[in-house]
């Protein structure tokens, strides 16, 4: 082999090694800069809708519907959750779509559902009761973006 | 209390509510860009072969492409697996470990074309020495993480067989302390069964079987261990009572050291628990108690080894050897003198593909492969490499940020650390760092056991990142279709009885 192919491969390959780490990393980029634009549009408050009549298609405009379910606060801080249109359960059942480990949390602790774009929060029963923001919930209530559900010592908000 | 114009059982028809935002939108199927990075990796083992049959052989034989077609092939194989099994997977783990298993495939079989009279030999064969029983080894492991895939399809399953893995754990790794050393001795550490024509290292599968048993443990615990403490030169410093399992473990991972001979495993149990521990609590002070707990316990092996030898004596040895490698040059400390002079040799650039002297270095396809790669392909090889390692146990620490529940959160916490663990306890060894202990270089050095467990430990990353990354409504793969077990479906009829 002359000398001169055996130094290009010797140092094509180092540079190929990098490439290889620098497409990784650009993946990695890629797959949290998707995550952190979502994570910048945090919604206000808006108030608890009176309601259930409310949310058809229509009225839902573009980037107005919720697409994340977020944990603010508790143990699961940080989790985010991407809605579709299964409902979430929440409790400390292992077959939870969440589950919180969280003391003042029951088995089967609530719900959230889905109906033409609006998201209603059901209590399923539990001891310690669900508040959406500073009211108790006892019947499905729709949920707006960006006001805090609260189960225990755990807080969740739904983000577009 | 439901009323007629509550939202009854969510619509199951698609279309009829928001539209799905695929969580991933705009950047395709990650299985397409998995599949692409797998192709990248495996053109850089391909020029790594050819370029060290050339340093080696002078020639390229007609075999080199071998290896790389039947690890394309396998590769492939656990992609495809992925698309039906872990749809919506983190697209880096399988082509990360593709090029550091492939890399430790071609290495080996370089080292298989380390011979005075090379150029004599005119069978370049593929098909035997180490290169072609790691090939088999890799082809092995990768069917099992497949089948790992299939069976375990939630990782939260795991957490039911947490008391029997934990135990089978604890089994595993006493089996080679109580075999007689003739059954279970390979260069001075008893950790092994030899079967007489193969020997596996059972304290490999120790590792994860125990991780899950520790994960377990400690989201039932959590609570108690970081809420009960008192406080004490600013630090919250648990209870006395909350200490025990910490002693238990510590005590076993001694144990270990003393009746195993072997730093390395007992390290990697006792970091895998102060870690997951640390994961759990959140509590700075179980690090501090855990450095402080192993440091004490090894540095009493130390003193003891000089007072008493005995089951001290081998840790001793290897202590000294690290404070001095060149003080016995020639003996004790050949190994380690001849692995930096080696790393020395290879400089930034390395020696070039083949062009170095690996069999230089006792055990180089073992604990010091990472020593004779970085002969060859220099510092920034080497770098390139551990850098890999780094992105791996990144990702696992990313799924473990982005499952759900808190078992899988330790799980695979615990997991990605002790990969990183592992990497860093030999190659900190064999660059003299640390003092050297017997553990091997994940997927990189020749051994069915350390692949085969290490394999295991990513396909369980690769799982619980699918748990992960997967949007609420189930496996995207199949919109509409039947909910995974344990998924959405089981809870409408749930919901049912609950309403009054």
């Amino acid at each position: 082999m002359p000398a001169i192919v055996l130094t290009v491969a010797r140092f094509g390959f180092l540079v190929l090694l990098w490439i290889f780490v620098f497409t990784v990393v650009g993946v990695i980029r890629r797959d949290m800069f998707a995550g952190a634009r979502s994570g910048r549009l945090v919604a206000a408050p808006r108030g608890i809708m009176p309601s259930m009549g409310q949310g058809r298609p229509a009225k839902v405009k573009r980037g107005r519907v919720a697409h994340q379910l977020i944990v603010t606060g508790g143990a699961l801080a940080g989790t985010r959750i991407t809605l579709g249109e299964a409902p979430i359960t929440i409790g400390r059942a292992e077959d939870s779509t969440l589950v919180i480990t969280d003391d003042y949390a029951s088995a089967r602790h609530a719900r959230l559902v889905s109906r033409a774009g609006q998201w209603y929060l059901e209590d399923l029963g539990s001891t310690n009761g669900t508040y959406l923001d500073r009211a108790k919930v006892t019947a499905p209530t729709s949920v707006p973006l960006g006001v805090p559900i609260r189960i225990g010592r755990t807080s969740l908000e739904l983000r577009p | 209390m439901l009323t007629a114009a509550a939202p009854g059982p969510p619509p199951s028809s698609p279309g009829n509510g928001p539209a799905v935002s695929a969580p991933y939108a705009g950047r395709g199927n990650p299985r397409n860009t998995e599949l692409g990075l797998v192709a990248l990796a495996l053109g850089i083992v391909g020029t790594y072969t050819a370029a060290m049959e050339a340093g080696a052989i002078d020639q390229i034989s007609v075999h080199f492409w071998i290896p790389v077609a039947t690890l394309a092939i396998f590769f492939l194989g656990l992609n495809v697996a992925n698309r039906f099994l872990a749809p919506d997977a983190d697209p880096i783990f399988l082509p990360a470990v593709a090029l550091i298993n492939g890399m430790g495939v071609a290495f080996l079989r370089r080292i298989d074309l380390y011979d005075d009279k090379i150029h004599d030999r005119t069978d370049y064969s593929a098909f035997s020495g180490l290169g072609f029983r790691q090939l088999l080894w890799t082809a092995l492991s990768i069917a099992f993480a497949i089948v790992v895939l299939a069976v375990v399809r939630d990782h939260k399953s795991l957490s039911r067989y947490a008391y029997t893995l934990g135990f089978a754990g604890i089994v595993l790794v006493m089996i080679p302390a109580v075999l007689p050393a003739r059954l279970s001795m390979v260069n001075g550490a008893k950790l092994w069964i030899n079967f007489g024509f193969f020997s596996i290292q059972p304290g490999e599968f120790a590792k994860i079987a125990l991780l899950v048993f520790f994960a377990y443990y400690l989201v039932r615990k959590r609570e108690v261990l970081s809420l009960a403490s008192k406080r004490f030169l600013g630090l919250d410093f648990p209870r006395g009572r909350d200490l025990g399992p910490v002693i238990a473990v510590w005590a076993m991972s001694l144990m270990v050291l003393v009746f195993e001979k072997d730093l390395g495993t007992s390290l990697m149990y006792f970091g895998m628990f102060v870690a997951t521990l640390y994961i759990a609590t959140e509590r700075a002070s179980w690090l501090i108690i855990g450095l402080g707990l192993f440091g004490g316990g090894v540095y009493l092996a130390y003193i003891l080894g000089g007072l008493v030898g005995g089951p001290f004596a081998n840790f001793r040895v290897r202590a000294d050897i690290w404070l001095d490698p060149f003080s016995d040059a020639d003996h004790k400390g050949y190994q380690l003198v001849q692995s930096l002079l080696g790393l020395g040799t290879g400089g930034l650039f390395g020696t070039g593909p083949g062009e170095g002297y690996p069999r230089k270095i006792p055990e180089v396809q073992n604990d010091f492969i990472s020593a004779g790669l970085g002969e060859e392909i220099g510092l920034f090889g080497l770098t390139a490499i551990l850098v890999v390692y780094l992105i791996i146990v990144f990702r696992g620490l990313r799924a473990a940020l982005g499952v759900h529940d808190s078992f899988g959160k330790l799980f695979a916490g615990g997991l990605a650390f002790t990969l990183g663990l592992q990497v860093f306890v030999i190659v900190g060894g064999v660059s003299q760092l640390i003092p050297l202990t017997g553990q091997t270089t994940p997927f990189l050095s020749a051994g069915g056991s350390s692949l085969m467990a290490n394999w295991i430990l990513v396909t369980l990353l690769i799982r619980i990142s699918d748990a992960a990354r997967r949007p609420a409504d189930g496996p995207t793969a199949k919109p509409g279709g039947p909910p995974s077990a344990g998924g959405p479906a089981k809870l409408q009829e749930m919901a049912t009885e609950v309403m009054r």
